[in-house]
């Protein structure tokens, strides 16, 4: 009787447990979230396909198809009707988000809601099924990028509006999101690698959306391959995690790791590493980031959702989401933050001296992706995943800013018929007078990278510092020591090559041309509108997580914010595990033996100085290279590009990237080609001639081509099955 | 659906008239017109891809027997039978028969002008023959489809072919031909040798694989039976005849050759190699031997294919690279990647057969191979550039399309028993992009800078009819995999069992599947 209890007891604890968990958070339609970006694909795939033949049919009459005078003098179909559905399913996908989102408040976050849809593989030992996975991980995600990305479609309406492949634009950004929200939603590693390689694929097709030009589809063919040999390393580490675990479901790898994997054993620090070699890939940084800049070829829009605000962050996020095994790993770990703090330093002294627009934001990206990369290395899950949120806002309002100076900037020269280019800065100048709100936009973004108080950035790239300098404990203190210093020395160069760039678009004397100048406009309400609310992100969008040490100070207004830390204590419940097996570990080590911390972190930096001290002297170092830059600017004398002198010295040397494409090309691509061009005219033939009996082969085609000769090839070919048969036949009866 | 089957009782008859039909068929194409041949063709195939359909639906998963089984004595006194039956591995193969039979036909309606009666009747023979290589459960059976299937393409490459047609023809058969001959050998031995033991003569597969051999005697036939099943596949470093084979090939032979020709070398891998002679089968130098001869395929034909200027060269390279994964997961001798191994053959099939006939698409409206010769073309014939994309990267094994489940399940299959070489297999993902992305950029990206080009038109309403079910089952394979997975599955163990059961003490390690098979088989 007494047992029975115990039975009855032990399973209504379990269904409770499982129906609380349901009633606390029940999910609102999330399968329409994946779904809406996929119809919206649909049709505007099937737009694009019906306006290709068309515009095919031109080509071929040695015509341009214009899609702006189709019968009846407007539009075609297929040129209004991507507007509003491209955003349309965003914003549909984004409601469902923030309804979700809603719905989550309040409820017990502890386990992570998973939905089943259908078994995609069941070999037998292996079982993956299609499984999306909501949980306050995949949920900031989730509003990331369905948010941003209805802005950045919204801007696209305006930005691309004029392009013949219209249809087919939408149709890659929909896609785009598709695969990117089942990235962030698969509940197991093969299906966040379908969204992995899927958003490869649509930056693949989007950088080269301009297919017909050359460079543009080279770089988007340099940016699937290099994204490959990242896709390797992935791949390998699924395959050692299925050994370990002989699953590849987060919740069933992030429960066992601890019992599974030995603390800092060989092969938790194999998978880490495998995986930060796929993170690289995606998330541009050494030694992949080669193909970031390059992919700059693609609509400035694209530069801003893919290779900004979302996909290139999906490196950040699997760190995030298998944190355990990257906590147990200190040697991965470590790996992951000396990338990232070199990354952010190599990337930051490239964009010094670009003149390209595009190629700054472009390095500031790789750099900022660094700082992420620094975050999640040093263990700080949850500010690795805020400067990835606040970055989105003020790198995509960049990135959209800078496409509405190009769009104005080739409008100019259009209609001039001039071929400047309208991405060098040094072509720009004095922009802010005939693009007034672009400019300012532009400048709170600015600071907000720069690290200004009290914008998004400072909050967020000031606590990947301030952990990283935190960090400095155990048998990789000097380590940490030395990322703190490379994060805050990049942190002020991010602070003068954005200023840089602000004052040589948008202040002095413009440089556009005399005839151009009166035709550069501010953007349309489609473009500035987005612009605005990421500009407001920009500016508020860090006070969600202030600390509270900074939120009590004068830095916080004396704890006027009513919350502190809320992004930490949100993902809590994905990071607390890593967080505690780093924290326990040190403290077997004995190294945090009569020092103050805070879940293993120090209270103090490598130097001494606390938090607010820290954070005081970086907005304030940061605000001089500003100011300073921004003083000294005006004296600078800028020609315009076909006037400028080329560069010599360091500076070549930076403007130049450090040649390392040059050296990959030298070292990886040129041997393999010469390789490959060996294999075959050597070896193979080679092969050829020996395998087929020392040229046997050939004579026996010389001895049968005289048959052919005289017509008797029938003959020949059905000795063998034909004569089995007859054979056969007769002994049959 | 099941009860209608049920209905019309869809049993061993089905099987009898997919194999005999085609037949049929050939007969007709003779007798009607030169003109009306490629109709006859495609409506005999079409048919009989629809009768095929059925066996999906009536097929038992989870069953390792043979279905839809029959056996009638052939030769008595030799113990022949005409035996034909199903399992999971054959059944998605004679599927991937019927399918691509009658979008090869359809496709080559175009760039097949001369001899046309000839031509579709040799298609449907060969149909005759692989059908009934997928479905025999009798060795000599087997062997005499085995055989068969040799004529009907050493012709069309021989007569419809290229210029060097002759010379590719000739090469195509000799190579095979000599491989054949080895077997036949070895299978008369294991004849010989199974009557001894048994009492009774018999060429049914069940009754073979009891033979009692010696180690040293299953190494001596497993090399014959492995030489010609590795020509077939073709294994590095006997594939040297695959390319010439495949340009020199009007594109339904390139077609056929790739989807299911090559995929008869890699069912011999499975079907005979493994559980017959399970001892040699898991030899570890046997094992280390097809394993890096597969991982030596998966990356020297894709630097080779790099380098091709020839369209059809690079992707007839590219197949070899395919088939090395094949290689490696079925000496792997896992779950995984025997699984693996099975769905590349059928993903395989529908992408390299969507490539072929992609690429005779090109050649019938720019007659010429050479990449260098086309160039933006995604502007003239935008559908035909997305069809060429979304086939190139089912080729290349984006997830979500067929490519996928099984390169990564070979893959997987491999790095748990053989790491090290499981490493160097997965660059082949690298390299895939290496090969394949460069063409589609040369072809169909860049400018469209000349007049030949601009010209080239987009695809017509019977190419879209060919390319849509292939790329839909490009998508769908991609997708929902697991269809094929569970009815392969049960094959997969019984293979495996097999091998495990010869297993010298101290068993080998054959990786962690066999170990909780009581488990799974209750479950």
């Amino acid at each position: 009787m007494a047992s029975a209890v115990v039975l009855l007891a032990q399973g209504g604890q379990e269904v409770v447990e499982g129906s609380a968990a349901h009633a606390s958070f029940d999910p609102l339609l999330p399968g329409l979230i994946v779904l809406l970006p996929l119809i919206g694909f649909l049709v505007n795939g099937a737009l694009a396909l019906s306006h290709a033949k068309k515009s095919a049919d031109a080509v071929r009459v040695g015509e341009e198809y214009d899609p702006h005078t189709g019968s009846g003098g407007g539009r075609d179909l297929t040129h209004t009707l991507p507007s509003w559905i491209g955003p349309g399913v965003m914003l549909g996908a984004f409601i469902l988000v923030l309804a979700n989102f809603a719905r989550m408040f309040g409820a017990d976050l502890h386990d992570p809601v998973v939905l089943e849809y259908w078994t995609w593989m069941a070999t037998g030992t292996l079982e993956v099924s299609v499984s999306l996975q909501l949980d306050p991980l995949s949920m900031i995600m989730m509003l990331v990028i369905t948010g941003v990305g209805f802005l950045i479609h919204v801007f696209s309406v305006g930005y691309m509006k004029d392009d013949v492949g219209y249809p087919r634009y939408f149709a890659y950004l929909n896609l785009f999101v598709f695969f990117m929200l089942v990235l962030v939603m698969g509940a197991n590693l093969p299906l966040l690698f379908v969204g992995w390689e899927g958003v490869g694929l649509c930056s693949y097709l989007l950088i080269g959306f301009w297919f017909g030009d050359r460079e543009k589809s080279d770089a988007g063919k340099k940016a699937f391959i290099v994204n490959r040999i990242g896709d390797f390393g992935f791949l390998i580490a699924m395959f050692l995690l299925f050994t370990v675990f002989g699953t590849l479901d987060f919740v069933a790898i992030n429960a066992g790791a601890e019992a599974s994997l030995v603390y800092g054993g060989a092969m938790v620090t194999a998978i880490t590493l495998f995986m930060l070699l796929g993170a690289s890939g995606k998330s541009a940084q050494i030694p992949l980031y080669v193909w970031l800049p390059d992919a700059m070829a693609g609509p400035t829009p694209v530069s801003a959702l893919i290779h900004a605000a979302t996909m290139v962050t999906a490196g950040v996020y699997l760190v995030a989401r298998t944190s355990v095994l990257f906590a147990l790993s200190p040697v991965g770990s470590v790996t992951v933050a000396g990338i990232g703090a070199a990354t952010a330093l190599f990337a930051a002294t490239i964009a010094l001296v670009q003149t390209d627009i595009k190629k700054v934001l472009a390095y500031s990206t790789v750099s900022q992706l660094g700082y992420m990369f620094l975050g999640v290395g040093v263990g700080a899950y949850a500010a690795g995943v805020f400067h990835l949120m606040t970055h989105a806002f003020f790198k995509a309002l960049l990135f959209l800013g800078s496409g509405a100076v190009i769009h104005s900037m080739h409008h100019a020269y259009h209609a001039t018929h001039s071929h400047e280019d309208a991405q060098d800065m040094r072509n720009m100048g004095g922009l802010r007078r005939y693009m007034p709100w672009t400019a300012l936009f532009m400048w709170i973004a600015t600071l907000a990278i720069a690290g200004i108080w009290p914008f998004a950035g400072f909050f967020s790239k000031d606590e990947i510092i301030w952990y990283a300098g935190a960090s400095a404990v155990g048998p990789f203190a000097p380590l940490y020591t030395v990322f703190w210093v490379v994060a805050l020395a990049a942190a002020m160069l991010t602070a003068f090559y954005m200023t840089r760039m602000m004052v040589m678009t948008f202040h002095g004397a413009n440089r556009t041309g005399e005839e151009e100048r009166g035709h550069l406009h501010e953007a349309p309400l489609t473009m500035t509108v987005p612009l605005s609310i990421l500009a407001f992100l920009s500016i508020f969008g860090g006070w969600i997580n202030v600390p509270e040490k900074i939120r009590t100070s004068f830095l916080g207004g004396g704890g006027a914010l009513p919350m502190s830390e809320w992004l930490h204590d949100w993902l809590d419940p994905v990071v607390h595990a890593a967080v505690v097996v780093r924290e326990e570990a040190l403290v077997a080590a004995g190294a945090l033996a009569g020092q103050e911390h805070h879940y293993g972190f120090l209270e103090h930096a490598p130097v001494g100085g606390g938090e607010l001290t820290w954070a005081l002297i970086s907005t304030l170092l940061a605000a001089a290279v500003v100011a300073g830059t921004f003083i000294l600017g005006a004296r600078w004398a800028i020609r315009p590009a076909k006037e400028s002198a080329p560069l010599a010295g360091v500076k070549k040397l930076l403007y130049d990237k450090w040649y390392v494409d040059e050296f990959y090309d030298a070292v990886v691509v040129k041997p393999i080609l010469g390789t490959s061009r060996f294999l075959w005219r050597w070896i193979d033939r080679g092969i050829d001639f020996v395998v087929g009996g020392v040229g046997g082969v050939t004579k026996g085609v010389g001895w049968v081509g005289s048959l052919v000769q005289t017509g008797s090839v029938n003959v020949y070919a059905f000795v063998l099955t034909a004569g089995v048969l007859v054979i056969l036949w007769f002994t049959r009866f | 659906m099941t009860a209608l089957l049920n209905a019309v009782a869809y049993d061993a008859w089905v099987l009898h008239a997919l194999v005999w039909l085609p037949l049929v068929g050939m007969a007709w194409v003779l007798a009607s017109s030169e003109e009306q041949a490629k109709h006859v063709a495609f409506r005999v195939s079409t048919a009989l891809f629809v009768l095929s359909l059925g066996l999906w639906s009536a097929f038992e998963p989870g069953s390792a027997e043979l279905q839809f089984a029959s056996s009638t004595p052939w030769i008595d006194a030799w113990g022949i039978d005409y035996a034909l039956g199903l399992d999971g591995l054959s059944l998605v193969l004679v599927l991937l028969t019927t399918f691509t039979m009658p979008l090869a036909i359809l496709g080559s309606f175009r760039y097949i002008e001369t001899k046309q009666k000839g031509f579709y009747a040799l298609m449907l023979l060969l149909q005759t023959g692989v059908v009934g290589v997928f479905a025999a459960s009798d060795l000599f059976l087997f062997y005499v489809f085995f055989e068969l299937t040799l004529v009907p393409m050493y012709f069309i490459v021989g007569i419809w072919g290229g210029e060097r047609r002759v010379y590719a023809a000739v090469k195509f058969f000799l190579y095979t031909a000599f491989g054949s001959l080895l077997m036949l050998v070895a299978i008369l031995y294991l004849y010989v040798q199974t009557r001894g033991d048994l009492g009774y003569a018999s060429f049914a597969f069940a009754d073979l694989a009891q033979a009692n051999l010696s180690l040293n005697e299953q190494l001596w036939l497993f090399s014959a039976f492995a030489l010609a099943f590795a020509i077939k596949v073709p294994v590095f470093p006997l594939h040297t005849w695959l390319p010439d084979a495949h340009v020199q090939a009007p594109t339904p032979g390139s077609v056929v050759l790739a989807a299911v020709l090559l995929k008869m070398g890699t069912y011999g891998f499975v079907r005979f190699l493994l559980p017959f002679f399970p001892e040699a089968a898991q030899h570890p130098t046997v094992v280390t031997v097809m394993i890096v001869l597969g991982v030596i395929g998966i990356v020297y034909a894709a630097w080779v294919a790099a380098v091709q200027p020839d369209a059809k060269k690079l992707v007839a390279y590219t197949s070899v690279a395919h088939m090395g994964f094949v290689v490696v997961g079925v000496f792997a001798l896992t779950v995984n990647g025997l699984q693996g191994a099975i769905m590349v053959m059928i993903a395989h099939g529908v992408s390299t057969g969507a490539l072929f006939l992609l690429l005779g698409m090109l050649y019938e409206r720019r007659h010429t191979r050479e990449i260098a010769d086309f160039g933006g073309l995604g502007r003239a014939a935008p559908w035909l550039a997305t069809a060429f994309v979304i086939t190139a990267l089912a080729s290349i094994g984006l997830p979500g399309t067929s490519g996928f489940p099984g390169e990564f399940l070979a893959l997987l299959g491999l790095f748990e028993t053989h790491p090290v070489l499981g490493v160097i297999a997965a660059t082949g993902v690298i390299f895939a992009a290496y090969y394949m992305l460069p063409m589609v950029q040369r072809i169909f990206f860049n400018a469209l800078d000349r007049d030949e080009n601009r010209e080239v038109e987009d695809l017509s309403g019977r190419e879209i009819a060919v390319l849509a079910p292939l790329v839909a089952a490009m998508i769908v394979l991609g997708v929902f995999p697991n269809a094929v997975f569970e009815r392969t599955e049960p094959t997969v163990r019984a293979v495996l069992e097999r091998v495990e059961a010869a297993a010298p003490a101290p068993a080998v390690e054959i990786g962690m599947d066999t170990t909780d098979t009581d488990e799974e088989g209750g479950r």
